[in-house]
């Protein structure tokens, strides 16, 4: 029974779409406001969430039906499924085993893979194009951000994110060491995400909305949903990885403290998006081996010397 | 040839990158561009021919409305062309009004184009910021005019207001304040890294192809060709201003931003010698409702580049013929070129950077009369034109009598 509301209420499905919902909304305010505009009220997210799920739902003629409805749900699940490896509340997640970091870093590529079948299978040419694109920048940004993330878990010793959040609270000046690598994940979480600067697969003046083009209805509302959870998933990666503050305290504290980590990158991935330009996609792909690779490759080579250092 | 994996994608007519409906029918093979199709004529209006059925009067505030953006631009090329058929002599301080407007009017646009520009390499903060700036030049427009884009000052031998003291001041306060601005964006355009990587060496026209491809305005002028009526061949009041053509060597996208920038610094400092050197006077003359016999051909510098009016007048109140020149028409020649070679992700800002308005341009290249008559008569043409409708599922017969 307790299983059943970790699922559906809390942490689950409930919680992380109300949480997805007012990240949403705060990038959109925050967006706004850095752009001297008003931005949207505080239901905007929930009310666009409802609008589209009463809209007609249309699916090509060309496309491959189940796969084209399928893609959405898998996308949802995966990522609902990743938050519970996460510690969120203090230094234990729900569910955990020597390993889950590689599990939850494997379910949060899911979501990529599902935008490229799912564009893949409607047959546009935009949503093809831009399934494509979903892929090479896939491809770009995946090393380094493993690299940054299991470099934190090399020091740690252990391949369990609760493991490594019970490591740095209790060495609380080790995340130092970890600050490029948190740069580096922190901006191949930003291509993960396809927010600007790397919104390139859905390159609006260029492709339409890349592989949603052809999505419309509860299965576009999913997608977006899905979008916004694995924005909260992929942050609270970050900072249970990077940012090991207030682990220590009771319960509530260091939830509380999760939120602000949490929303700190929310509003970080918003200050990117107002202060870039999209790039192209052989720009992004150049930038991403060029220099994140190399940098996470550097914090690799930190944590190996200290590690020998420290033991 | 055609290999399985080269495609056509289209851009347009209905398309986010595009303002207006237009088609370009792009061949790809991955993301590399192969080749362009470019299709005009999808905002056809007709008002050429319209032109023909109305007084020169109505013709101006017509023609005032073929463009939004440089709707001054097209205004007053007409009615110099008319001018010049009457043999009038317009009072300077009406010349200097117009030109002024003139000068407000490419500053908007400028301003407009760098938040066009901003959205299309996907960063809209620029669109934002330079949208909101632009309102103060809007603002000083609507007080001297009562409009924000068709401003309908012309008239047929001068203007139809007069500027204040009052208005005087408030512009220079005004430049004042988009001088911070206008500074402001030339830093951002030239050290933000994403934006110079996504437009140096993107969209290149060399020296000698913006020649043979007779480009205009910014984009012949960013690549090295100096080419500016207001230089060239003096019209209002340019002849008294000092200014400079600004020109650059980039011969790219990059280019051509950083001579609209630079041009909106030109600018202010025409509006600020304008507003200082006005002469005192009447603001126009009476001119006859019917305009001799003859042709005449007005060249005009749009913010876009030249705007050429053709009229020929059969010593009615009607003008017998009426032909535009759009600077886009001059432009789009290029965009074939610019965008040999380049990716998918470069054609939006491509097309852009020409600063394109598609509905100056649409011409209609033939049209069929049922009577076999070559010449179409307007009330045809229009009932041609309910006709199509009608066959399309939209039914105008009613409206057309109401009208009527």
């Amino acid at each position: 029974m307790i299983y059943l509301f970790y699922i559906l209420v809390f942490p689950g499905i409930l919680f992380l779409s109300v949480f997805a919902l007012a990240a949403e909304f705060i990038d959109r305010k925050l967006y706004a406001k850095l752009q001297n505009r008003i931005g949207p009220p505080w239901f905007q997210p929930l009310a666009d969430m409802i609008k589209l799920l009463g809209k007609e739902d249309i699916v090509p003629t060309d496309a491959n039906a189940r796969m084209f409805k399928l893609m959405p749900l898998v996308a949802f699940t995966s990522t609902v499924t990743a938050f519970f490896y996460i510690p969120i509340w203090g230094e234990r997640s729900i569910y955990y085993f020597n390993g889950d970091l590689v599990v939850v870093l494997y379910l949060l590529t899911i979501p990529t893979l599902t935008f490229f079948i799912g564009g893949w299978y409607s047959t546009s040419l935009f949503a093809r194009l831009g399934s494509v694109r979903t892929l090479t920048q896939l491809f770009a940004y995946e090393v380094p951000l493993f690299m940054g993330i299991l470099s934190s878990a090399l020091i740690a010793n252990s391949w369990s994110l609760s493991e490594i959040a019970v490591f740095y609270a209790h060495r609380p000046w080790f995340w130092v060491s970890n600050i490029i690598g948190f740069a580096v994940s922190l901006i191949a979480l930003v291509g993960k995400l396809e927010k600007a600067p790397f919104d390139i697969p859905e390159a609006e003046t260029e492709i339409v909305a890349g592989s949603f083009t052809e999505y419309s209805g509860r299965h576009l509302a999913f997608f977006r949903l899905s979008i916004d959870i694995e924005m909260i998933v992929g942050a609270s990666l970050l900072a249970a990885v990077f940012l090991p503050f207030g682990l220590e305290f009771s319960a509530p504290i260091a939830f509380i403290f999760y939120i602000i980590k949490v929303l700190f990158i929310v509003a970080l991935i918003a200050v990117f998006r107002t202060i870039f330009a999209r790039l192209r996609i052989d720009q992004m792909v150049h930038f991403c081996w060029k220099y994140l690779v190399p940098l996470s490759l550097l914090q690799l080579l930190i944590n190996l010397i200290l590690k020998d250092i420290l033991t | 040839m055609h290999n399985s994996d080269e495609f056509r994608i289209p851009i347009g007519p209905q398309h986010p990158a595009l303002k207006e409906p237009e088609s370009f029918s792009i061949a790809l093979k991955g993301e590399k561009i192969l080749g362009v199709d470019i299709r005009l004529g999808y905002n056809h209006r007709g008002i050429e021919k319209a032109c023909e059925e109305r007084t020169y009067i109505q013709d101006m505030y017509l023609l005032e409305r073929i463009c939004g953006i440089c709707s001054h631009s097209h205004s007053t090329c007409f009615v110099q062309a008319v001018e010049e058929l009457a043999s009038v002599q317009v009072p300077k301080r009406a010349l200097y009004i117009r030109t002024l407007i003139a000068e407000f009017e490419r500053i908007h646009s400028h301003f407009l184009w760098l938040g066009v520009a901003g959205h299309e390499i996907g960063f809209d903060t620029l669109l934002m910021y330079t949208w909101r700036d632009r309102e103060i030049i809007m603002d000083i427009l609507a007080t001297l005019t009562g409009n924000r884009v068709n401003y309908g000052i012309n008239t047929i031998g001068g203007v139809r207001r007069d500027i204040t003291d009052d208005h005087k001041r408030q512009i220079l306060e005004a430049m004042e304040k988009l001088e911070e601005r206008i500074n402001y964006y030339i830093q951002i355009a030239t050290q933000e890294t994403t934006i110079i990587k996504r437009l140096s060496g993107v969209g290149m026209l060399t020296y000698e192809e913006a020649l043979k491809l007779d480009a205009v305005g910014p984009t012949a002028r960013a690549s090295g060709v100096a080419r500016d009526v207001r230089k060239d061949d003096p019209y209002a009041a340019y002849g008294e201003i000092v200014f400079n053509v600004i020109t650059d060597s980039h011969c790219d996208v990059y280019g051509r931003t950083v001579v609209r920038l630079k041009e909106l610094l030109e600018s202010l400092s025409i509006i600020r010698q304008l507003v200082n050197n006005i002469p005192e006077g009447p603001i126009s003359v009476r001119v006859p409702r019917k305009i001799p016999a003859g042709e005449a051909l007005s060249r005009y510098e749009a913010p876009r580049g030249e705007d050429v009016h053709y009229v020929r007048s059969n010593g009615t109140e009607k003008p017998d013929r009426v032909k535009v020149r759009a600077p886009t028409l001059a432009n789009i020649q290029a965009v074939k070129q610019m965008l040999k070679d380049r990716q998918l992700a470069d054609m939006p800002i491509v097309v852009a950077a020409i600063d394109p308005c598609f509905s100056c341009t649409d011409r209609m290249v033939a049209m069929k009369s049922e009577k076999g008559a070559s010449v179409i008569k307007w009330q045809e043409l229009r009932n041609y034109s309910i006709e199509w409708y009608k066959k399309h599922g939209v039914d105008f017969t009613e409206l057309n009598k109401k009208l009527a």
